[in-house]
């Protein structure tokens, strides 16, 4: 009897070249570590790893040039865009992107990552928007959800004291800088497909020259969220996806080539 | 003969950056160092350099600490508000040993303050001012040649320590036109093997000031405390007046320097004895000048565009069985050597009395 499967010798899955042999220290379910391995794997089929620069950030991800098995440095809390942008002019060879969580996107950094866009900076922004402050123990970010408990909104989100939530692609994709712009999630295999996807086109932006790339992932913080991981993937469904609708915001003529030339390959 | 022109403090500060090789300039807008701004705007690009003009001193910053990473020489400047707000990106750099240059164009504060020059951001630039254990190096010029001169020791220094380094001028000597004799430019850049390059055929680079335990962070922190100290023994300088007969001796930097030197000169006319110490740089600051002159000279007046800054550390470096005297002015109203000179001749009645 002849078993249906591969032979032992043929490799199916393994661990991204781009990856560092460093463990993630994330809370099991969280999201940062999928949207990692998604830029790892990209990275690697762009054949970028000695162009790459992780520009990170403060939040959970704060040690994110550990992971990676290139060039990486740290920015300050939300100045990762003004340092990528740096990076960039100084050595445009280089690939530079930003990971970037919602505190330090779209509270403390948001004057850097308008500019940035706005003045069209080839740069790469992953920016994982977990609606919580995720490293200091849960406080509300700019993206909590109206109603939504977090340690500094204990009776839910109030928008009298606590204002609105920020829709960050729509509000970046009103600025004539930026070629790509758009909102991804990671709460299931076809979901994941699609944030990939989304993050290479990004990462391909900015190969072409074609300006500012940035995409959303939505992303489980199951500790603050307060539920267990695998319910966290349908929280997310239930609350996210409503409020931060998935979906390409902005792609320049020039990115939309380059959308039709990889379906062609 | 080397070309000598005349030009604004301000200017002579950017023409030493681009002599110096700086592959990045970036700022934003503030009174009184706008010229440095808009002179970089025009050459920069003309050399085929970076400029970017940021929406903000926080941005500027942090572009520089990326240039700086990136393992380029790079500048940026301001003014006293727009340096306050830069203070969490300079404790990163110093934290994660980034080589760069940080102009500091001083005006009268606090709050708002004018745009008069001043030297009330001494505390500030030379004692640290962001957070944690760390030094900067702080340059004083005191002309418009120096201006441009220390801005290139500013990148030699900068490179030489993997630290930040200030220049700490003010509004007066930014805009005063000085005839300034052009350098040459320098043509050798170091080798920066530590830098964000990209990883190709070597290990990756990183370029951090964390380490999530304690005890191994502050190993790290006692390197950069090793290095400090190197700095306080090989890089003191300062220029001296008069200093061998001299009773009195007037300590100051910058433009009260200029101030003190006329008033010396006046003071030297009517018989009196007088000398300057002026330090070059401020950190490392010359105490032990300062102090060896305290074993012959009892009289010190410091004169200082600030409201009793600098004179604490000649307090320290003197002793405080000594006179010091101060001579101020603060917020945005230039020294006038006639109240330096004031001062001279009051001391100098006392000592006859005594
Ligand atoms: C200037 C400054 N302010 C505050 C902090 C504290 N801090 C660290 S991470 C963080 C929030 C991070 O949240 P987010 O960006 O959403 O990232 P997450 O941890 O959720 O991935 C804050 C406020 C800091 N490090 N620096
Ligand atoms: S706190 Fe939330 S965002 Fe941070 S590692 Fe844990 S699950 Fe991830
Ligand atoms: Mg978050």
């Amino acid at each position: 009897m002849t078993l249906d499967t591969p032979e032992l010798d043929t490799v199916l899955y393994h661990k991204p070249e781009a990856l560092e042999d460093y463990p993630f220290h994330f809370c099991p379910g969280c999201g940062h570590g999928i949207v990692f391995r998604l830029i790892a794997e990209v990275i690697d089929e762009l054949k970028i790893k000695e162009r790459a620069v992780c520009v990170a950030s403060i939040g959970c991800t704060v040690t994110s040039y550990h992971y990676f098995n290139f060039d990486g440095l740290e920015s300050a809390h939300g100045r990762a865009p003004a340092v990528a942008t740096a990076i960039k002019r100084c050595r445009p060879n280089l690939v530079p992107f930003t990971y970037q969580g919602d505190g330090d996107l779209a509270a403390i950094g948001t004057a850097e990552i308008v500019h940035a866009c706005a003045r069209g900076e080839n740069i790469t922004t992953i920016f994982a928007n977990n609606a919580i402050y995720g490293m200091t123990g849960g406080q509300m970010a700019p993206t909590t959800l109206l109603g939504m408990y977090s340690t500094s909104t204990p009776g839910g989100r109030q928008p009298s004291r606590a204002g609105y939530p920020i829709r960050v692609c729509e509000m970046l994709s009103t600025l004539d800088g930026p070629a790509y712009v758009a909102r991804v999630s990671v709460h299931n295999p076809a979901a994941v497909r699609k944030a990939k996807q989304a993050i290479k086109l990004a990462f391909r932006a900015q190969l072409a020259n074609l300006g500012m790339s940035l995409v959303e992932v939505l992303s489980p913080c199951p500790t603050n969220w307060r539920v267990e991981p695998v319910k966290a993937m349908d929280w997310l469904v239930e609350h996210l996806l409503p409020q931060y609708p998935l979906g390409e915001y902005k792609v320049i003529p020039a990115v939309a080539d380059l959308k039709k030339e990889s379906r062609r390959a | 003969m080397p070309k000598k022109i005349l030009m604004a403090g301000n200017i002579a500060i950017a023409e030493g950056a681009i002599l110096a090789g700086c592959q990045a300039y970036f700022g934003y807008p503030i009174t009184p160092q706008n010229e440095l701004l808009e002179h970089m705007a025009k050459r920069m690009p003309e050399e085929g350099r970076v400029f970017v003009q940021t929406e903000s001193e926080l941005a500027a910053i942090s572009m520089l600490y990326g240039a700086a990473a990136a393992g380029c020489r790079a500048m940026t400047s301001t003014s006293s508000p727009g340096f306050s707000l830069q203070q969490e990106g300079i404790s990163y750099m110093a934290g994660a040993e980034l080589p760069a240059v940080l102009v500091n164009v001083m005006r009268g504060g606090p709050g708002l303050g004018n745009i008069g020059g001043a030297q009330g951001d001494y505390f500030q630039a030379t004692k640290g001012g962001g957070h944690g254990d760390y030094r900067l190096i702080n340059l004083a010029p005191a002309s418009a040649q120096e201006m441009m001169d220390l801005t290139m020791l500013a990148f030699e220094l900068a490179d030489k320590y993997r630290n930040p380094v200030v220049l700490l001028t003010d509004g007066f000597l930014g805009q005063a036109m000085e005839p300034v004799i052009i350098r040459q430019p320098v043509t050798e850049l170091p080798d920066k093997p530590w830098a964000i390059t990209g990883a190709a055929g070597r290990p990756k680079n990183v370029i951090n000031s964390f380490e999530m335990e304690p005890a191994n962070f502050q190993p790290r922190v006692s390197l950069l405390l090793q290095k400090f100290e190197r700095i306080k023994q090989n890089e003191v300088r300062y220029q001296g007046i008069h200093l061998d007969d001299a009773s009195l001796v007037i300590v100051a930097y910058g433009s009260a320097s200029r101030s003190a030197l006329t008033a010396l000169k006046m003071a030297r006319q009517k018989g009196l004895r007088v000398g300057l110490l002026r330090p070059i740089t401020l950190f490392p600051f010359p105490y032990q000048i300062l102090a060896d002159l305290a074993q012959k000279v009892s009289d010190f007046l410091v004169a200082e565009l600030s409201s009793g800054q600098f004179i604490e550390d000649v307090k320290l470096a003197v002793g405080l069985d000594k006179r010091v005297e101060l001579a101020s002015q603060y917020g945005g109203v230039p020294l006038a050597p006639e109240t330096i000179l004031e001062t001279i001749e009051r001391m100098s009645k006392v000592t006859i009395g005594r």
